[in-house]
């Protein structure tokens, strides 16, 4: 059960981020969707519905999306219908249900770095950085090593690159966990990236991987670099051995697509 | 506190408690459609229009809603859209129980309007998230095609 003593909804940041320090126990909220989940007292919640940050824009070369877009909105809209193939577009589709993505936002989703997360292994394996009211900006990479508990995400920056793109996974059935995912793009210059997540834990850059492919092409070597140099774990959805065994194999489905 | 919402297009002031949830708030006020399954977001079935758009309303804290339109399937009641469907899975059998009809009608309407000839694959995607204990997916699936072919 969740408690919650008190409910604000400020107009600007900078009131939200007064009082996410002031008040002792007080926490941004989303929708609550993932928050009511767990078991929690919260002092004071913050709902960033109307300070401005529900937006999908295109600025220069890059996607800008407010921390606090629901899913749904940003999945319907053209821009990220546009990127990358659409593909993009198609990994929203994934996250549950369209009731649930009507509501959970963007900030929601990033900022606890959840472990199953679809996508956040999406977004590393693209360009993306996060931009924090306090902390500034930063690549999601750097976010997700980093302990930042007290902050607001304003905004996530994907570069819209040329970039191809594939997102593959392995769940039960569509309406459910990865039991694991991996992304992966290059661009034109042959600059790979590649992510692989749930394995229970939160997505990481397979940087061997990514740095084997600069100067060779093999890529059924470059997917075992890349699952070798991941750490897995046992869970509810799969045990560590099957997720080491499926991971160079969804990695090597990723490159097979972007290569062709 | 006391939060202001438009339900079924009836201005209501209501008071609530900073923890509740939509759900709760609603089936208090007797907006009995709106059932209560898993509470955790899986099911479907507390499935409202909240600004036109379909919503877990046990995911949704109630205070989050101060300012919003909610629609339940009460305030579809003359909508030829809503009689539409509901005489869709009627005429095909796909209401056992019924529980989870007022959830899958609210979402095959919002369907409606978002999808322009959706393929059978596409409305699965859609509707995903409504889950039926007892009927079972394959009439459904005829009542909503039959309700998009007339339809389109
Ligand atoms: C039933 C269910 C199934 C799901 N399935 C999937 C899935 O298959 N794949 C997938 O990738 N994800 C899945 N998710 C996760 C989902 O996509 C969202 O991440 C989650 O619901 C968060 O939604 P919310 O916006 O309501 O956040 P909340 O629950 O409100 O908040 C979650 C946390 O984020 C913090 N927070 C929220 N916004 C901000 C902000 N702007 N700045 C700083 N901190 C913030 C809150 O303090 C809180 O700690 C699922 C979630 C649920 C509930
Ligand atoms: S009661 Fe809300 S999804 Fe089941
Ligand atoms: S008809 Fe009984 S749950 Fe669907």
């Amino acid at each position: 059960m969740i408690e919650i003593k008190d409910y604000f909804r400020p107009k600007t940041l900078e009131e939200a981020y007064e009082k996410l320090l002031s008040v002792e126990g007080a926490e941004i909220i989303g929708s609550g969707a993932f928050m009511r989940l767990s078991s929690r007292k919260i002092n004071l919640a913050i709902d960033l519905q109307d300070v401005g940050l529900n937006y999908v824009k295109l600025e220069n070369d890059e996607i800008k999306i407010g921390g606090a877009t629901p899913l749904g909105y940003v999945e319907r809209s053209e821009i990220i219908k546009n990127a990358f193939n659409g593909k993009l577009s198609e990994v929203f589709q994934l996250i549950w249900s369209v009731q649930l993505r009507n509501v959970a936002t963007i900030g929601g989703t990033i900022f606890p770095r959840l472990g199953f997360s679809d996508l956040i292994t999406a977004l590393l394996a693209l360009n993306t950085d996060i931009v924090l009211f306090n902390n500034g900006r930063m690549p999601l990479e750097v976010f997700l090593e980093e302990r930042i508990r007290k902050d607001i995400l304003v905004e996530i920056i994907i570069k819209n690159e040329n970039r191809k793109f594939s997102f593959q996974n392995i769940r039960n059935s569509f309406y459910d966990f990865s039991i694991l995912n991996a992304a992966v793009s290059v661009d034109k210059d042959n600059n790979y990236r590649i992510a692989i997540g749930a394995r229970p834990a939160v997505a990481k850059l397979a940087i061997n991987a990514m740095n084997y492919l600069k100067e060779n092409n093999n890529i059924e070597e470059a997917a075992k670099i890349a699952a070798q140099e991941m750490d897995y774990g046992t869970n509810i959805k799969g045990s560590k051995e099957y997720r080491e065994m499926i991971a160079p194999v969804l990695v090597k489905r990723g490159l097979e697509e972007v290569i062709k | 506190m006391k939060i202001k919402m438009t339900i079924n297009n009836v201005l209501k002031e209501v008071e609530v408690s900073p923890s509740e949830f939509l759900l709760d708030v609603l089936r208090r006020l007797d907006y009995m459609s709106v059932k209560k399954g898993c509470d955790t977001g899986t099911c479907g079935v507390c499935t409202v229009l909240m600004d036109g758009k379909p919503v877990l309303s046990c995911s949704v804290l109630a205070a989050s809603a101060d300012g919003h339109k909610i629609t339940t399937i009460e305030g579809l009641r003359d909508d030829p859209e809503f009689k539409a469907i509901s005489q869709a899975l009627l005429d095909e059998g796909a209401d056992q129980c019924g529980f989870c009809s007022p959830g899958l009608i609210l979402n095959v309407y919002a369907m409606k309007r978002d999808l322009k000839n959706p393929t059978e694959e596409e409305m699965k995607k859609y509707l995903v998230g409504n889950l039926c204990r007892c009927t079972g997916y394959m009439p459904q699936m005829r009542a909503i095609k039959k309700y998009f072919e007339v339809r389109s």
